[in-house]
């Protein structure tokens, strides 16, 4: 995870050393993790020394980054190499502790960019677990062997089921308002009304006291599924995931399915960029390029030909470096406030991947795990608080899939030279298989005002060249050859003179309109609310209450309300 | 029960007749305590009459009031020490301020906690001492033994006020699992560790009392200084008894002690076995006991760095022992240098002094029982033995806070595991020793008789002499008192 020297240019983050997001079992220092049968176990051991940064304990279970790099690792190999696993049993190997949450001291020493980024993947990450069960057939127990606070409980909540160990002590909470003056931020409040339905009034009350609530009343507010005394804890557990996990998976997901290796990318991480096999990042000041290649070759024969050769195989691979890039971008980059998107590359490579996976995705499992793993980049994407343009140039490759890309962007310019003639077209990837957070799709998104130019987007045969696809709206202006190069420099120059908080709250208003999910709820509400929570005096100042958690002196409020 | 009736059942100084919140709640708890009594409560002997003190007024003379009376009739009443109108918090951000007489809203759940964890351990003491009736050594300690689990009873029943009066529904719902919990049990443990380990044999008692329940006497010290009054003045009061259940501990241990040194006078050996071999306990043995006892009950006061006692100090919750003797009542500055475990050795750190509560109360603890161990080697000096009674380390087998991840010697010196294991026999009760001490443990039940491996008291209780009738049998439990072997459930 930590390899290169720090390259962090950032004026408000001291140089640390760059985040990095690869990982693997061997290196895990936090979980332990055992799979038998269909049932997988996943122990939380945190070790206390083994935290991204100096400057704090990881005690009583609880995390910071390098805990949750290695979580996302373990859902994402779950998903990969254990195709023959049904369910998913979280548990604690900390006596009488569950998960503390989120380390109070590596947020009180954390600049305000890592915490919102923190938590931006922290976030990610538990809906990404969550999205297992649907998209794998993968159910996820939380087993709470132990005390279950803040972040743990919020992980617990990410859970299909929660069991609680019915101790007469054991308890599950919310502590963070009254304990800390900020938000439960990973999802915390948001699940327990939209997902667990907790009643409103309730789900206050719970939220208030600091020691949580414990045994059947747990049960009663349907803060957990289910109560169970010490004494028959392991075996009802152990009993509920069997039951959890008879029947087969879905598209082949059977015990007897063999896995797909994750092998590691091997980017090359420099201060110049990141350099990957089909994608690279690239900067000049504060303006950064994130450029796709299309595959070289066409899709495997068909399904079981992918399995061959998985870690070559285009899509996959493009997704986990682009996923890769956008976090590398958020963590180790924060001055790179503008992103321009280009693709290189023939097309119609692309749109034979599309057709690959439109027909196999609703069979086999690997082909639907990496469309899932596309979704998910997409979603970091349309969640990265950069500002996005796509360029639409000669000889990229913005078909289908990738058109997805300029779909997510801000603003897209595509050229409108004669000479060098430029197309794009939709193809089944654009059409439902990639929603975003809203659960629409990012045509219905921005045809929201306008069904018809939806409807007559979806049904136009072939290809766009550039001014047709101005007038269908699918980009934002097609300039030509002799405006282009001002046109797109003012674009990039003036964006890059904006306030960037400012363009961040703009951007995230903009980018999700639509319905409400859970999922937006989390990252435009509550995520919204938490990041002003956490500039605020009451919290983060001098006398503030996470300042000042867990030294002697005690909190001191304005008591002005907005 | 009607007002006259529960004011005569219930001996108070809270107005309790004046009070409907507080009866209405009572009437509801009172016949599940007796419930519990008669299930938790000392095995056997609850019809027969045992010469009891109880509290009938917070006076120099109510509070020592002694009569032959069934447990089950025991008059557990409600007494705070008496209002002092002028107190102020003495500690923490508030200090100064007039004491609160009310529950501050925003230290409500705080307080119910301190006060919820405190009461635990008063009813599981009772249930951890439930079967030593039947292995008594002699009547006067039996005697002590049921004065001791009454009072713990009335300890409970001064938190269960305090729960009713001033916390509501949740202080109600709180009040009943005091109740719900038992000890030692899987599903529904005691809040603190050393709460849920049987007290099996009557050394375990002695070792229990002398430094378990002086645990509490420093908890209740420190909940003396709370700026909640009522809490405060409750616990003032509780320590007046408490003072007499350490009695029973170290004058308990310190007869077995006499006893053990007028053997090895008598035998002119200090050998264990032959110590053994004349019906005494040796004092590696009672050492040992007391390692584990100590060692236990050092946890008791918490994590050495704790923000928990950090917030209890500075919102008033909790004070100092003593605080008075301090002059900065509000403790911000200070510094406290404290040895931590670092890189397999141990170095000295500064900690904030309010994050430092919990060891500068076991530091008052440490000290109070170095006065224990000064007066049971007292016991051996004046017998002529050469042989010193001491208290291990504080770090010695820890199990919560800063220590409770190393393993460390008896003088507190980091070791290996495998040095431990090599080692851990000598210093902790082992199998053997346990059922040794187990075999000693015979009834003996009739007044004037005493076991062979403890000494009599100097003198008995009340002015009354030790070879006195503590204890009148009812006729249904004489077989078991006049020596039947006793079954032991649980055993």
């Amino acid at each position: 995870m930590r390899v290169n020297p720090p390259t962090i240019t950032s004026s408000e983050a001291p140089a640390l050393a760059p985040v990095r997001f690869e990982t693997s079992p061997a290196a895990y220092k936090h979980w332990t993790f055992e799979v038998e049968g269909g049932i997988a176990r996943l122990g939380m051991r945190v070790s206390e020394n083994d935290g991204l940064r100096e400057g704090y304990e990881l005690k009583l279970n609880s995390y910071d980054l390098s805990v949750d790099i290695e979580l996302a690792d373990v859902v994402q190999r779950l998903r990969y190499e254990h195709p023959g696993v049904r369910v998913l049993v979280i548990e604690s190997m900390v006596p009488r502790i569950f998960c503390a949450g989120a380390n109070i001291n590596m947020l009180g020493g954390s600049t305000h960019a890592f915490k919102v980024n923190f938590c931006k993947f922290t976030n990610e990450t538990r809906l990404y677990l969550e999205a297992m069960s649907a998209e794998c057939g993968i159910r996820t127990v939380a087993s709470l062997n132990g005390t279950c606070a803040g972040g743990g409980y919020e992980l617990a909540m990410a859970c299909d089921e929660i069991i609680l160990q019915d101790d007469g002590n054991t308890a599950v909470s919310l502590p963070e308002v009254p304990l800390l003056a900020v938000l439960p931020g990973t999802g915390g409040l948001t699940r327990l009304v939209d997902k667990r339905k907790v009643r409103r009034d309730l789900a206050d009350v719970f939220s208030t006291v600091a020691e949580g609530i414990k045994g059947r009343r747990a049960e009663e507010w349907n803060l957990v599924d289910k109560v169970v005394p010490s004494s028959r804890f392991r075996e009802y557990v152990t009993d509920r995931a069997a039951e959890l996990g008879e029947g087969e998976g879905p598209r082949g997901r059977t015990p007897t399915a063999d896995g797909v290796s994750i092998e590691p990318l091997a980017g090359e991480y420099t201060d110049e960029g990141v350099t990957h096999r089909h994608v690279a990042l690239t900067f000049e000041g504060r303006v950064g390029t994130i450029t796709v290649q299309a595959p070289k070759q066409g899709p495997p024969a068909d399904a079981a030909a992918a399995r061959a050769n998985p870690n070559d195989l285009w899509f996959w691979r493009m997704a986990r470096e682009l996923d890769d890039v956008l976090l590398d971008l958020r963590f180790n980059r924060p001055e790179v406030g503008t992103l321009l998107v280009k693709t290189e590359g023939d097309a119609s490579q692309v749109l034979a991947w599309d057709a690959f996976i439109a027909e196999h995705e609703g069979s086999d499992w690997f082909v639907h795990e990496m469309l899932c793993a596309y979704k998910r980049c997409c979603k970091r994407l349309d969640l990265t608080a950069r500002s996005l343009f796509a360029l639409i140039e000669p000889g990229s490759c913005f078909s289908g899939s990738l058109f997805e890309l300029t779909l997510a962007c801000d603003r897209s310019y595509m050229l409108d030279d004669p000479d060098h003639p430029i197309q794009i077209e939709l193809s089944a990837m654009n059409r439902g298989p990639l929603p975003m957070s809203n659960g629409l799709t990012r045509l219905q998104t921005r045809f929201l005002g306008s069904p018809e130019t939806l409807e007559a987007a979806l049904a136009h045969e072939g290809p766009w060249d550039s001014r047709a696809a101005e007038e269908a709206g699918v980009v934002t202006i097609s300039p030509d050859d002799i405006d282009w190069d001002d046109e797109v420099r003012i674009a990039i120059e003036e964006r890059a003179s904006l306030s960037p908080d400012a363009l961040t709250g703009m951007e995230a208003n903009l980018r999700f309109a639509g319905p409400e999910t859970l999922e937006t709820k989390i990252f435009g509400r509550l995520s919204a609310w938490q990041n002003w929570i956490f500039q605020r005096p009451n919290a983060v100042g001098e006398q503030g209450a996470l300042t000042l958690y867990g030294r002697p002196e005690r909190p001191v409020f304005n008591w002005s309300r907005t | 029960m009607g007002n006259v009736d529960l004011n005569a059942r219930i001996p108070n100084n809270v107005a309790l007749n004046e009070d409907r919140r507080l009866q209405r709640a009572l009437e509801a708890w009172q016949p599940k305590y007796i419930d519990w009594w008669l299930e938790m409560g000392p095995e056997g002997f609850q019809a027969d009459e045992v010469y009891l003190r109880t509290a009938v007024d917070v006076g120099r003379d109510g509070w020592a009031h002694f009569d032959h009376v069934k447990m089950p009739d025991y008059r557990w009443g409600i007494f705070l020490s008496p209002q002092d109108k002028e107190r102020v918090v003495p500690c923490g951000d508030h200090f100064g301020d007039k004491a609160w007489q009310q529950v501050p809203g925003e230290y409500r759940n705080m307080l119910r906690r301190i006060i919820v964890t405190q009461g635990d351990t008063e009813p599981a003491s009772v249930e951890q001492q439930r079967l030593l009736g039947r292995t008594a050594p002699s009547q006067y300690d039996m005697r002590n033994l049921f004065q001791v689990n009454v009072e713990e009873g009335r300890h409970l029943w001064a938190m269960v006020y305090l729960l009713h009066t001033f916390f509501g529904r949740d202080g109600r719902e709180e009040a009943e699992d005091l109740l719900r919990r038992r000890s030692g049990d899987v599903d529904s443990p005691r809040i603190l560790g050393t709460f849920n380990e049987p007290v099996e044999d009557w050394l375990s008692f002695f070792m229990f009392t002398t430094f378990t329940d002086r645990d509490g006497k420093f908890q209740l010290l420190a909940l003396a200084e709370s700026g909640f009054d009522p809490l405060s003045r409750t616990t003032r009061f509780m320590l007046t008894e408490e003072a007499h259940h350490m009695f029973v501990g170290e004058t308990g241990v310190g007869r077995i002690i006499e006893r053990a040194a007028d053997l090895m006078n008598e035998l002119g050996t200090d050998e264990p076995d032959k110590i053994r071999a004349a019906g005494g306990i040796d004092l590696p043995t009672i050492q040992r006991w007391l390692n584990r006892w100590y060692s236990s009950s050092v946890n008791l006061f918490g994590g050495e760095q704790s923000s928990n006692a950090a917030t209890y100090f500075a919102s008033g919750l909790k004070g100092r022992y003593k605080e008075d003797k301090y002059e900065d009542h509000v403790a911000l500055e200070g510094i406290y240098s404290m040895p931590m475990p670092k890189n397999g050795g141990i170095s000295d750190e500064e900690v904030p002094l309010r994050n430092a509560m919990n060891e500068l109360l076991r530091d008052g603890y440490i000290g109070d029982c170095e006065f224990v161990i000064g007066r049971w080697n007292r016991t051996l000096e004046k017998a002529g033995r050469p042989e010193r009674m001491f208290l291990p380390h504080r770090r010695f087998n820890r199990e919560v806070g800063i220590y409770a991840a190393g393993d460390y010697d008896i003088e507190g010196n980091p070791i290996s595991d495998a040095e431990w294991a090599a080692k851990v026999d000598g210093w902790l009760p082992g199998e053997a020793d346990m059922d040794y001490v187990k075999s000693l443990m015979k009834p003996c039940l009739e007044h004037g008789k005493i076991a062979s491996w403890i000494a009599p008291p100097k003198k008995g209780i009340n002015g009354n002499p030790f070879e006195w009738e503590y204890v009148r049998y009812d006729g249904s439990s004489a077989g078991v008192a006049l020596g039947a072997t006793p079954s032991l459930t649980g055993d």
